[in-house]
This record gives C-alpha cells, sequence and structure tokens, in this order.
C-alpha cells in the first residue's frame, strides 16, 4: 500500500516534466522567431537584452528547456506581450475564477449526473433507465458553447431573468459572496456542469448495473437484506470508482473552460487564453497552460491516492 | 481410409452449427437496432447533403447582401434566414457540413492509423519499446484534451491544416491506450503462441492474428471520438483557431452569428443545432456497433 | 509451378534408433518478479530449475506433477516460446540454435504444441482451414497446396473436410476444437509432438476419443509425443516413460511400469496414493501428502521435498539428491537420498 502510493508519487514527476517538455515547445512549434514570439512589442532594448539571457534562445534547447523549468519553479513565467505584466500574475488572479466556476459546475453536475446514472442502472432495462441514458448522451453530444449561447438567449435575452456575461456587476473581476455575483454565475456554471453530467451519469449506471449483476447483490437478497441496505452496499461499492471519474471531470473543467468562459465573458483562465489566442500573446498562453495542466497532473494524482485509499483492494502494478 | 479416421465417433462428426462470418453477424445485429440505423441515416443525409452542396443549395454561400441580413426563418426565399451578411443560412448550413464533417473525422482518422501502429507495437513488442511508448503517450494524456488541442492550435495559429494536426495530437493518445491493452490481451492467447512456434515473425503474426483481433474494437473506439472531434473542431473556429472567414463551417458560423442573439436568436442558434444534431447520432450510432460488436472497453 | 517447404538438415532421421529424439541438459528457467518503488527484481521463480532427460525416438513420454511444478514451463521450453536462461536441447543430436546444429526455423517444423485451451488456441476471426494452412504457408507452402493438405488433415483427424473447412472456431465443440488443435499441430509434418494437458479441458467421454485419436496418429505417422498432464490415469494409459516433475526439478523418471508398480521417490507414492484408483478393492486407506507445495519462489534447500516428506533427515535438507539410476534396473533413476547408499540417510537401500 504505502509502496504502491510511493510508486504513485514518483511515476508523477516523469509525467510532469514531460508536460513541462510540451509546454515549453509551444513557444518553439509556433512559426516565426521565438525571442519574438515572447517579446512584448514595445519591449526596451534593455528588455530584450534581459530576455535574451533569461530564456537563453542561443543556447541549445535543453539548456533553455532547464532554464525556462528553472524560473518556472521560481514563479516567472515570462512576460505577457499584450500587457507587458508577468504572467504568473495574471495567471494566479484569473484562475481564482475559473475554480469558482468550476466547482459550482462541478457539484452541479456530479449530483445530477450521479443521481441520473444511479436511478437508470438500478431500474435497468425500465423506461426510467431509457430516459435518463437519452439525456446522458445528449449531454455528452451537446457543443456546451453552444448551449450557453442558447441558455443565454431563454434567460437574458427573452426572459431578462440573469445576466449575459461577465462575473459581477459592471464588469467586475473579483470575486464577492453576495446576490449579484452569484446571478452571475448561474448561467455560465450550468451549461459547464453538463460536460460532466453526462459522463458521470454513463458511468455511475455502467457501475451500478455491473455491481448489481454480481452474485453477492443475489446473496444479499437471498439473506433478507432490505433494498435499503442493498442500495447502501452498491453505494460503498461504487464510491471509489465514482469518485475517480469525477476527480478527472473536475480535472476537464478546469482544462476546458476556455469556451464556456468565452461564451460569457467570464474573467477566468480559460478568458485569458482566449485573449491570449486572439493576440497571438505566447508567454501568457504558454504559462496559462501550463498552470492549468499542471492542476490536472496533480489532480489525477490526488484522485489516484485517494481512491486507493478508499478501496485498498485495487491493485495495481 | 486411414486408421485414424475409422476413429469418427459421434462428437467428432457431429455437423458444426453453421453461423455467418463475424462481420456478416455484426452488421444484422446493427441492422435490428433501429436508434442506430436511424441515426446512421440522418448521417448519410447530412453527408449526402455536404459533398453535393453545389447541386442542393438554393443560393452562394459566400454572397451575402447588406440589406437584408438577418431575416428570420421563414423569409420567402430565405427559408432559414440570413446571417450577419445577408447570406443564405440554409445554404450555408449545407456547405457547412463539409468542413465541419471534415473536421470531426481526418484527425480521428489520422490517429486511428497512428495511434494503432503505437499501440499494437508497444502491446506486441512489450518492454522497454512498451515503455517508451506509453510513457509518452501518458505525458500527452496529462493534459485535458480541450487544453491540449487549444495549445497546439494557439501555438501554431488558425488554420484547417493546424486544427487537423492538433486535433490528430488530441486523440493519438487515448487510441493508442486502447490498441495497446486490446493487443496486449490477444498477445498472451494461446494461438499466438501456437503462430510463434510454427515459426511465424513477428509481421506476419500481427499481419494474421493480431490486427484482425484489435481492428475491431479501436474502431469502434474511435467512431466514439468522431463526435468529439466535431465537438472540439467546431470549438476551435468559435475561438477564431479553426477554419478563417468567410468559410462556411458550423463552428465559425456559431461564432460570428454571436452578436446577433438580441436580434435572431433562432437563426443564430441554427448552427449549433446542427453540430448537435450530427454529434448525437454519431455518438448513438457508435453505441449500436459497439453493442453489435460486442466490444467491452 | 507453385511454392514449396524448402528442405531442412533435420527431415530425415539422422542418428539412428538409438540416438535420442530429443536430449536435454541442464535446462533452467527462472523468471525473475519485478517490484518495489524502483521496480527491480525482488524475487525469482525458479519455474524449471536444472532437469536433464531424454526422449527415444517414436516413445511417448509422460510429464506428471502437481500444478507449479514446472510442467509447462518445461514444454514451453521445448518448443522454445521462451528461451531457457541455461542448458542445453538437442534435437537428433543436432543442438537447436547453435552454429552447427539445427536453426529455430527448421526446429519449429520439426516440434509442434498442442494447448490445453482448444478455443484460446484457435484464432477467433480464422476459419479452420486458415489456422491449419498458417503453418505451412509461414514455411513457404503455396496457397494451394496449404489448403489441400489442411482437407487432408482434417481427415486424419476425423473430421469431415466438406462441413468444417469454412467454420469458426466458435461454431465447434470442445473436441471437435482439440481435433483442430492437433490437425494445426501436425500441418507441419512434424516428428515431436509436445501435448501440454491436451486433453485436461475435455469431458471424460470426449477425453477417451482424442486419446485414441492420438494413438492411432501416433502409429501411422511415426510420431514422438512428450505428454504433459496432471491426470496420473491418462498419462499411465498413454506412456511408454513417465517422468515425475518438483517444484521445477525431476524427481524421477523411468518405464510406465516401474514408476506405477514401484515408485521409489516418497512424492511418486505420495502421487499414486492419492490417485484415484479405476479398482474400488484397491483404493488405498494410506494419508496423500499433507500441504500444499512450497512455494516456487523460495523453494527449500536440499531435497525440494523434504519439507512434505514423511522420511525427512537432516541430509535432506542439506544436500541436494543426484538423479541416480535405481539398483537393478538401469532405465529407472530417482533423485532421492534414500535411494543412494551412504548418503547419510537412515533409510538407503543398502542400510534398509
Amino acid at each position: 500500500m504505502l509502496e504502491y502510493l510511493l510508486k504513485r508519487i514518483l511515476y508523477a514527476v516523469p509525467i510532469a516534466l514531460g508536460v513541462s517538455l510540451v509546454c515549453f515547445l509551444l513557444v518553439h512549434i509556433a512559426p516565426g522567431d521565438p525571442l519574438v514570439s515572447v517579446l512584448p512589442a514595445d519591449a526596451s532594448q534593455e528588455m530584450q537584452e534581459q530576455l535574451r539571457a533569461a530564456y537563453g534562445f542561443d543556447k541549445p534547447l535543453p539548456v533553455q528547456f532547464g532554464l525556462w523549468i528553472w524560473r518556472a519553479l521560481g514563479g516567472d513565467l515570462g512576460f505577457s506581450i499584450a500587457t507587458g505584466r508577468p504572467v504568473a500574475a495574471e495567471v494566479w488572479r484569473a484562475i481564482g475564477n475559473t475554480f469558482m466556476l468550476a466547482v459550482f459546475a462541478a457539484a452541479f453536475g456530479f449530483l445530477v449526473g450521479a443521481f441520473l446514472g444511479f436511478v437508470a442502472g438500478y431500474y435497468r432495462g425500465t423506461w426510467v433507465d431509457r430516459a435518463s441514458s437519452a439525456l446522458a448522451v445528449a449531454g455528452i453530444s451537446l457543443p456546451h458553447y453552444w448551449l450557453g449561447m442558447v441558455l443565454v438567449i431563454i434567460f437574458s435575452v427573452q426572459l431578462n431573468w440573469l445576466p449575459a456575461t461577465g462575473a459581477g456587476p459592471g464588469g467586475s473581476a473579483d470575486w464577492e459572496w453576495d446576490w449579484q455575483h452569484m446571478r452571475h454565475l448561474i448561467l455560465p456554471a450550468l451549461t459547464m456542469s453538463v460536460i460532466p453530467l453526462g459522463i458521470v451519469a454513463r458511468s455511475v449506471r455502467a457501475l451500478v448495473s455491473d455491481i448489481l449483476s454480481q452474485e453477492f447483490v443475489d446473496a444479499l437478497r437471498a439473506k433478507g437484506l432490505s433494498e435499503r441496505g442493498i442500495f447502501l452496499h452498491i453505494l460503498k461499492n461504487a464510491a471509489p470508482t465514482g469518485l475517480a471519474v469525477m476527480g478527472l471531470q473536475l480535472g476537464y473543467l478546469l482544462g476546458g473552460s476556455i469556451l464556456i468562459e468565452t461564451v460569457f465573458a467570464w474573467p477566468g483562465s480559460g478568458f485569458l487564453l482566449g485573449n491570449a489566442i486572439l493576440q497571438r500573446d505566447l508567454p501568457l498562453l504558454q504559462g496559462n497552460i501550463l498552470v492549468l495542466a499542471m492542476f490536472f497532473v496533480t489532480l489525477n494524482l490526488l484522485v489516484d491516492l485517494v481512491q486507493t485509499w478508499l478501496d485498498p483492494r485495487i491493485k495495481r502494478g | 481410409m486411414s486408421a485414424a479416421s475409422a476413429a469418427v465417433s459421434s462428437e467428432a462428426g457431429q455437423v458444426p452449427v453453421a453461423s455467418r462470418g463475424y462481420w456478416s453477424n455484426v452488421l444484422r445485429r446493427l441492422a435490428r437496432d433501429k436508434v442506430a440505423m436511424a441515426c446512421l441515416a440522418v448521417l448519410v443525409l447530412i453527408l449526402l447533403a455536404a459533398i453535393f452542396a453545389p447541386l442542393i443549395a438554393p443560393g452562394d454561400p459566400y454572397r451575402g447582401s447588406i440589406i437584408r441580413r438577418l431575416r428570420p426563418i421563414g423569409t420567402e426565399g430565405y427559408p432559414l434566414g440570413t446571417d450577419e451578411l445577408g447570406r443564405d443560412m440554409l445554404t450555408r448550413l449545407i456547405y457547412g457540413g463539409r468542413l465541419s464533417l471534415f473536421m470531426g473525422i481526418v484527425p480521428v482518422l489520422n490517429a486511428f492509423l497512428i495511434g494503432t501502429f503505437l499501440g499494437v507495437v508497444a502491446g506486441y513488442v512489450g518492454g522497454k519499446t512498451n515503455m517508451a511508448i506509453m510513457r509518452t503517450i501518458d505525458v500527452f494524456y496529462a493534459f485535458p484534451s480541450v487544453l491540449l488541442a487549444i495549445a497546439i492550435s494557439g501555438a501554431l495559429g488558425a488554420g484547417i491544416f493546424n486544427s487537423i494536426v492538433s486535433l490528430t495530437v488530441v486523440f493519438i493518445p487515448p487510441i493508442a491506450r486502447v490498441a495497446e491493452s486490446v493487443t496486449t490481451q490477444v498477445r498472451n492467447l494461446d494461438f499466438v503462441d501456437a503462430a510463434r512456434a510454427s515459426g511465424a515473425g513477428a509481421l506476419t503474426i500481427i499481419r494474421v492474428h493480431i490486427l484482425g483481433n484489435v481492428l475491431g474494437p479501436v474502431f469502434v473506439y474511435a467512431t466514439g471520438l468522431v463526435s468529439v472531434s466535431m465537438i472540439l473542431a467546431s470549438g476551435l473556429s468559435f475561438l477564431g483557431l479553426g477554419t478563417k472567414p468567410p468559410e462556411a463551417e458550423w463552428g465559425l458560423m456559431l461564432n460570428t452569428l454571436r452578436t446577433a442573439i438580441y436580434v435572431q436568436p433562432a437563426v443564430a442558434a441554427l448552427p449549433g443545432a446542427m453540430i448537435f444534431v450530427t454529434s448525437i447520432c454519431f455518438n448513438l450510432f457508435s453505441d449500436g456497433l459497439r453493442s453489435a460488436m460486442d466490444v467491452k472497453l | 509451378m507453385s511454392a514449396s517447404i524448402p528442405q531442412g538438415i533435420a527431415d530425415e532421421d539422422i542418428g539412428g534408433p538409438a540416438q535420442p529424439l530429443l536430449s536435454i541438459r541442464g535446462l533452467v528457467k527462472h523468471f525473475p518478479i519485478k517490484g518495489g518503488v524502483l521496480n527491480r527484481t525482488v524475487a525469482v521463480v525458479q519455474a524449471v530449475d536444472g532437469i536433464d532427460f531424454d526422449v527415444a525416438k517414436g516413445e511417448t513420454l509422460g510429464i506428471v506433477g502437481e500444478s507449479g511444478c514446472g510442467k509447462s514451463t518445461t514444454a514451453r521450453l521445448l518448443v522454445r516460446l521462451i528461451d531457457p536462461d541455461a542448458g542445453e536441447v538437442l534435437y537428433d543430436g543436432l543442438k537447436i540454435g547453435a552454429q552447427d546444429g539445427l536453426d529455430l526455423r527448421e526446429m519449429r517444423r520439426h516440434v509442434q504444441m498442442v494447448f490445453q485451451d482448444s478455443f484460446a488456441s484457435l484464432n477467433p476471426r480464422l476459419t479452420i482451414e486458415d489456422s491449419i494452412s498458417f503453418g505451412p504457408k509461414v514455411h513457404g507452402l503455396g496457397a494451394k497446396e496449404a489448403k489441400a493438405r489442411a482437407r487432408e488433415l482434417l481427415q486424419q483427424v476425423g473430421l469431415n473436410p466438406n462441413l468444417f473447412v469454412r467454420r469458426y472456431p466458435h461454431e465447434l465443440s470442445g473436441g471437435q476444437r482439440q481435433r483442430v488443435n492437433i490437425a494445426r499441430a501436425l500441418a507441419l509434418r512434424p516428428r515431436l509432438v509436445i501435448l501440454d494437458e491436451a486433453v485436461s479441458a475435455l469431458d471424460k467421454s470426449v477425453e477417451a476419443q482424442v486419446l485414441n485419436l492420438l494413438q492411432d496418429l501416433k502409429a501411422e505417422l511415426g510420431l514422438t509425443y512428450v505428454f504433459i498432464s496432471h491426470d496420473l490415469n491418462v498419462v499411465r494409459y498413454m506412456s511408454d516413460r513417465v517422468m515425475v516433475m518438483y517444484l521445477g526439478r525431476v524427481a524421477e523418471i523411468g518405464p510406465v511400469d516401474a514408476i506405477y508398480g514401484n515408485p521409489r521417490h516418497p512424492y511418486t507414492k505420495a502421487l499414486l496414493s492419492a490417485m484415484p484408483s479405476m479398482d474400488p478393492d484397491a483404493r488405498t486407506q494410506e494419508a496423500p501428502i499433507a500441504g500444499d507445495p512450497p512455494n516456487p519462489i523460495n523453494p527449500p534447500a536440499g531435497c525440494r521435498f523434504h519439507t512434505r516428506c514423511p522420511f525427512s533427515e537432516p541430509v535432506c535438507a542439506a544436500k541436494v539428491p543426484d538423479l541416480a539410476a535405481v539398483a537393478g534396473d538401469a532405465k529407472h533413476a530417482v533423485a532421492c537420498h534414500m535411494n543412494v547408499a551412504g548418503s547419510g540417510h537412515s533409510r538407503t537401500a543398502g542400510a534398509a
């Protein structure tokens, strides 16, 4: 057990390195001179020299990678071309908003998805199963940026109940716990929740119907266990895998929020990424993606560790 | 008559239950699946419309007019209205299917070829080769797919070719993983050992014994990715990373019509509805194919 | 013009009837077990640990032992599905894989194997005909000739070619599939066939039919068999000589009558006493050996059987007994200190 945990943590290190390498190379696969693509347009001569030295563009690639990693570990992700501000500060400011959105979306999507999946799996083969499975497939097939638009059309344009864009009144980008801010959160969070909803529903359905078809459930029934007892049994058995699916989905939400944030002009890391793309702000793009990907890798690791802890039977090689 | 054939007995003499080949069985089961067949029909319809767009479409997808911008659905001469530049929506939706389907299918096809190759090699050769291939795959797998597609597209810049490259990179890891795990399973079956014992080389064994058992499940898995690819590709266009105006492509149309939701919401929602319908049909068809082939992933 | 299988150096008999078809010398196969944080080798399974035996031309050598004793590893070593760590295998006097010996590719034609699982050993996507003709085609036989050979072989194993060539494995019964597997093994016209639990998964009535088929084929084609099974009755019925394995080593080897009628190794005796007899009056009341076989990862030192042997003495734990001929029967050999005079065991043949 301890050995597995240790192994899993050690295994995450080369993955994280590989992920950083891919992020590092992003600037190099971009057409044109890498120095030009990371240089603010109004960069002074002094800044140019400073960047050239820091990035070591005259040195071989592996050395550049080493330098880059070293600076990234120290929190230096370069400077945004568009604003000239440090990338790390920009990303950190935005990522909080993304987190807020992702957590709300995940909470809603997981609850509804798990409920739908559970009901479908428990009543396998009935119309309840078919209806909730259909809903799950629809959830997977929806282009969520389009759903966002449709929700805006219905609730903002037609009914005028909720704001269409932004994170707070008057273009406020900083979160506050009040009704005005909450109102702004509802539509994007609802839209985003559809992404995990379908997948969670499908996985939970498969899990539950798999457990129900195992012999021990029949044995429990034969022993006279009540349906409520069986329900709890299923819950206990499905929990570790279910949690793992949800953990991964939370990661996908963090990484996949860009389209929804663009639709709703939500000032999170995805919106920042969208702007970086529009303005071809490569350092911002690179730094932003590195931070999001690292979050994902860490989350993956945590999910795995928690899963092992919940279900020590899982033996992995 | 040899001595051995004289030993023909009740057990050996039983006539085997005739059944058709594996694939005709799969097709028969698939044909009985009403949902899958309905989806296939819709997909074929959309595909045919896209291929024969110049013949069916009522107008020119690029010629617009400022005076008839954003007409509602049901306008005389424009059954689905006009877009923000006054171009006929029906025509553009029909033409849009070309690029959208292309962007949904081509990256998955590329990834199917490359990913299967990598997965089969990793699974069959095993050892250090497997380590090298699969650990590299793991690195790409460690990115959420949307993020990876956007990262590569964002770095390479907008364009159809760049989008295809980035989406191909996104889909190689999951396909390679499936191919590797199926290959590893098949490779440990006795018939592969029997083939090795008869002196066949690795390439012959892969060709005759491995691929026949691996391609099916991997293909089913890949068909399920087409809808993801379509949504992602349209998403890239939506962000300005895929196709460029004035090209007709559903994701791009959705993007350019975004400001029109206050004027003609129904028209603005149409391209997304097309993406939704196509993608749900791909998903349901893939599900049908999976159960017809009885593939467990 | 049609393609045919090229001539090999061992197609015809080389050493004459007195030379063993197969000679195994000091064969060793250990499997490392990886583990720990750094994935290093933490243990070694001594699956086969230095075995020697011969298989004479035209005989059937039975190999018996509990599961995990190394029977199947031995089979896989003989057909070179896995490479030995040490030791050599001579085929009709030719060292397999050696420069001046028999090359691996040709050896494949002469030595074939039938597996236990009749279903897993046939490719579900290939017709029976394609499965049988695969080997000959690999070795260069033309497609048409290979097909003709497949039909001929189906006839030989008692299956009507017209009914079976186009069928798929899942359409056949277990016995029919195993007949196909036998045909497939014979497709390269081998002289030696390794039968690894080849009838163990079949129903008893079907098993008997397949065993008879194997006997008929052997007589008709002049084959040599290595017959591996955990079923002592079946081994007795099939074999001329029997080898008993225990934890990767040979415990006893000899003519079938000697092994069954005059077993010398305590392990062989225990195995035989545990065997359900066909004759109710002959059933022994003697308790079979106690306990499970020790783990092959950490086999006991000295004689590997000493932890379960009723006659175990200090010498058994200290020294590995050599495989030595039984007094009065040069063909019968046993690896037990009780067989060797002066070994230090109180019950040696002389001291008793």
